[in-house]
């Protein structure tokens, strides 16, 4: 287990805390802004270079604006800025339908260089921001196979009613998570745990040493998933030490780059079961 | 059965008529430290310390509380509004405009008086309402399409309607107006919208206006030139919670929001004033006395709408009179309340928008670059929830937050009529990328933002040095206000819904409950016979207790 925050509680609820935990988490928030610009820089062939957006604006208002518009989203029920399709989820499913045309020939089969396919499904990807940052969305089917598989993300994550409770739900992760932020997850999850999921261990008044999972925390009780799941809802007065790991229980991820774009691919595509179109 | 029922009618009628006999008259409400049992103000009494008399609840016997009775509130929304309680009667307002006359031992409704607000109303921050202003026999409430309007305290019948502001242009009151002498003052909402804000008085009887003071001077007026062109026109300077006032020097103090557009110092040069700023007004004729500026030419939004609290201290060896002020923007102030001079200026948490004070106590500001954070946050360091000050302690008690930040950005921005008028936006500091923050209410059961995007800490100050002498956290913000007692306790809430009972003297925990929803109010507490109760709103429900019987 990594680093954790001492919070220690006195058997009198007016002692006052420890004062560290501000300090902390002050200290981290500015770490964390300098530290996704480093990050940014990083994440190499993760992403697409800002040189395949730069191409791929041109390629984009010469090829496609005519049709989908400045903004992209002038054909009903396609909003590529947003990442809205009728037909497309991965990257080569963009490059597929540009190459070979769709809905009977209403949009038409581009031949474009590969660069310029790049170009065009980064700009895409990118938002149609030109100075933004594009991640590649890889197949999702072979993200569900990695993700229940090599990447043994299913050995503690579960989604749709299947699989272990100790890392979170991940049934609408689509919902709630950019593409960015599951790559950044998968890449150097530190940085982008919740401060609600941190690891606690903690030792109660009559001795028993409780490992798991923070559900949520008020000022007199603390609420976690504990290593048996089993619930627990604890009174801190009633706790001996109540520490929280500044480090997620998973270690960066040993997927390349290609097998992390496939698990994103079938990440975006877990949105709940109520929110499935 | 028609007979009967006008029977039970009269004796009702006799049986509550000899209940609220009194009138509440100027001076019972000058006087309102002789009537400990009663609750006759937003602020409990002129001086706005939020301190009562009663100690028949102490330390000893805290443990005996019991729950008395809940009123579930009908509507949708926080309940920020403030108690006033008067001879066993109490009277609360309820969203938007809803005033409610209760039976304060047992919780039974005897009316509600319901306004329905205009439909163009606008206000920035919800359909908020903070309570009732009672003079003689008549209850006045401020109301979200800026009108002020009397009620008959005993039958909740409307007696007068009239306009305070216009509701075109986003005015509004949200305010508990407050009664001096025979006026109603009232100041109106509206900061974000570009109005130009005031603070006007009424005669009490007719609502006729008596006086309106603008808290943007206009030309030709002392301290016009701290805006530049046509600002002033639509500068903001908004009065949105209740002042004070001081009999001895006939002065009425009233705190100023934020100048507008929010967040684009830039597009506004100069001080701005009367933005952020406290104003003492003559309360007969509405002169403004004098002021002092908390915060010069703001782009934060840190609104000076607390709760001027008066004290007379020993200062250094001279009594004084005081007020005592935690700023929204993260430094505590004394202030002579007779001249305005700033006699001490002391950060209570950290602050890098300024690095300090000059010895007039005007902030050097520190600007911070673009897109980095700026202590303390939006939502200010306190904001709205009154204080309360125990002459017994001598300390001053507030809800403060720690470890709160924003990032804030700004743009040019035209005034339109009746529109936003911001001028830029912000982003609470989260702690890594895209984790929820702290919004301006709690919605959600789990607190997933946790403790490092910010959290609450009650302090105590000795107004004498500006030091801390204890404090309490809790692990979410909270936007109660507090209520000090003679048997030296303290009661405040928080957005997780306990209500605490601390010592006031050390802050020892003596008692917690968990009502279940966020608590954004301040508890009052009265007597009705010979008992002392406790109220305290929760989410949707107002919830007073007492001692076992």
């Amino acid at each position: 287990m990594g680093l954790y925050y001492m919070y220690h509680f006195g058997l009198q609820m007016s002692d006052k805390r420890s004062s560290a935990f501000p300090y902390i988490a002050l200290i981290s928030a500015v770490l964390v802004l300098s530290k996704v610009n480093l990050q940014a820089q990083e994440l190499g062939d993760h992403q697409y270079t800002s040189e395949s957006i730069q191409l791929g604006l041109g390629i984009y208002n010469r090829e496609c604006a005519l049709c989908h518009g400045i903004q992209g989203n002038l054909i009903d029920n396609i909003d590529l800025r947003r990442g809205k399709f009728r037909f497309a989820a991965s990257d080569d499913d963009l490059r597929n339908i540009i190459l070979e045309g769709r809905a009977e020939g209403r949009m038409p089969a581009f031949n474009l260089k590969a660069a310029e396919l790049n170009g065009v499904i980064a700009f895409i990807r990118a938002g149609f921001d030109p100075d933004g940052t594009a991640i590649r969305i890889g197949d999702p089917g072979r993200g569900k196979t990695l993700f229940e598989g090599k990447g043994e993300c299913s050995s503690c994550h579960r989604v749709n009613g299947k699989g272990p409770r100790m890392a979170p739900d991940l049934s609408e992760i689509g919902i709630t998570r950019t593409a960015a932020n599951l790559q950044l997850n998968l890449i150097d999850p530190a940085a982008v745990m919740l401060p609600i999921n941190r690891p606690v261990r903690i030792v109660t008044l009559s001795e028993e040493t409780i490992v798991g999972r923070r559900l949520n925390e008020d000022t007199y009780t603390v609420q976690i998933l504990d290593s048996e799941e089993r619930l627990r809802s604890l009174v801190k007065a009633e706790l001996v030490s109540y520490d929280i790991s500044d480090r997620p229980s998973k270690a960066p991820t040993t997927l390349d780059s290609g097998e992390v774009a496939d698990v994103i691919a079938y990440l975006l595509t877990l949105v709940g079961r109520e929110n499935r179109p | 059965m028609k007979l009967i029922k006008q029977l039970f009618g009269l004796f009702l009628c006799f049986a509550w008529t000899d209940g609220v006999s009194a009138q509440v008259d100027y001076p019972r409400i000058v006087n309102s430290d002789s009537e400990p049992n009663n609750w006759l103000t937003y602020n409990g009494s002129y001086k706005s310390q939020r301190f009562s008399l009663l100690e028949q609840i102490d330390r000893n016997n805290i443990g005996d509380l019991e729950l008395k009775w809940v009123l579930q509130n009908q509507v949708y929304g926080p309940w920020q509004s403030n108690p006033i309680v008067v001879d066993g009667i109490m009277y609360i307002t309820e969203r938007p405009n809803t005033v409610i006359a209760i039976d304060a031992a047992t919780g039974r409704v005897f009316w509600k008086f319901v306004h329905t607000p205009d439909e163009r109303a606008k206000v920035c921050c919800g359909a908020n309402n903070r309570g009732v202003a009672i003079l003689g026999d008549k209850l006045y409430m401020g109301t979200l399409d800026a009108r002020l309007i009397a009620v008959d305290r005993i039958n909740g019948k409307l007696l007068w309607d009239i306009a305070v502001g216009d509701v075109e242009l986003g005015y509004s009151v949200t305010m508990a107006p407050l009664a001096i002498k025979d006026k109603i003052l009232v100041g109106v909402g509206g900061g974000e919208l570009g109005i130009r804000g005031y603070v006007a008085a009424y005669d009490a009887e007719s609502g006729a206006e008596i006086w309106k003071t603008f808290t943007i001077p206009g030309p030709g007026e002392p301290n016009h030139d701290s805006w530049e062109g046509d600002d002033w026109k639509h500068g903001g300077a908004p009065v949105w919670i209740t002042g004070s006032f001081d009999a001895t020097q006939n002065l009425t103090f009233w705190g100023v929001g934020n100048p507008g557009p929010d967040w684009n110092a830039g597009q506004r040069p100069g001080d701005n004033l009367y933005s952020d700023s406290v104003i003492a007004l003559d309360v007969d004729t509405g002169e403004l006395k004098w002021f002092f500026q908390f915060t010069p030419n703001d782009g934060y939004d840190y609104d000076a709408v607390q709760v001027p609290v008066l004290a007379d201290l020993e200062w250094h060896g001279t009594p004084k009179k005081v007020m005592l002020w935690a700023n929204r923007n993260g430094y505590f102030y004394v202030l002579d309340r007779i001249t305005g001079e700033c006699l001490l200026g002391k950060a209570y948490v950290s602050v890098n928008w300024a690095s300090g004070l000059t010895d007039e106590c005007r902030p050097i500001p520190t600007p911070q670059p673009d897109g980095m954070p700026t202590y303390p946050g939006n939502q200010g360091a306190t904001n709205w929830y009154p204080p309360s000050y125990s002459p017994r302690t001598g300390l001053f008690y507030f809800s403060a937050w720690e470890d709160y930040a924003t990032i804030y950005y700004s743009e040019d921005q035209e005034y339109e009529p009746g529109r936003a008028f911001l001028g830029g936006g912000f982003s609470v500091l989260a702690p890594v990328p895209d984790a929820p923050t702290i919004g301006i209410g709690r919605t959600n059961p789990i607190n997933n933002w946790t403790n490092e995007v910010g959290h609450a800490s009650l302090k105590a100050l000795d107004p004498i040095t500006g030091e801390e002498v204890w404090e309490f956290e809790q692990f979410d913000v909270s936007d109660s206000g507090m209520l000090t007692t003679a048997s030296d306790l303290l009661i405040t809430g928080g957005r997780e819904g306990y209500f605490h009972v601390l010592d006031a003297r050390n802050g020892e925990l003596l008692y917690y409950k968990n009502l279940g929803g966020q608590i954004v109010m301040a508890p009052v507490t009265f007597m009705v016979n010979s008992s002392q109760y406790l109220s305290i709103i929760s989410g949707n429900g107002l919830f007073t207790y007492g001692l076992r019987d």
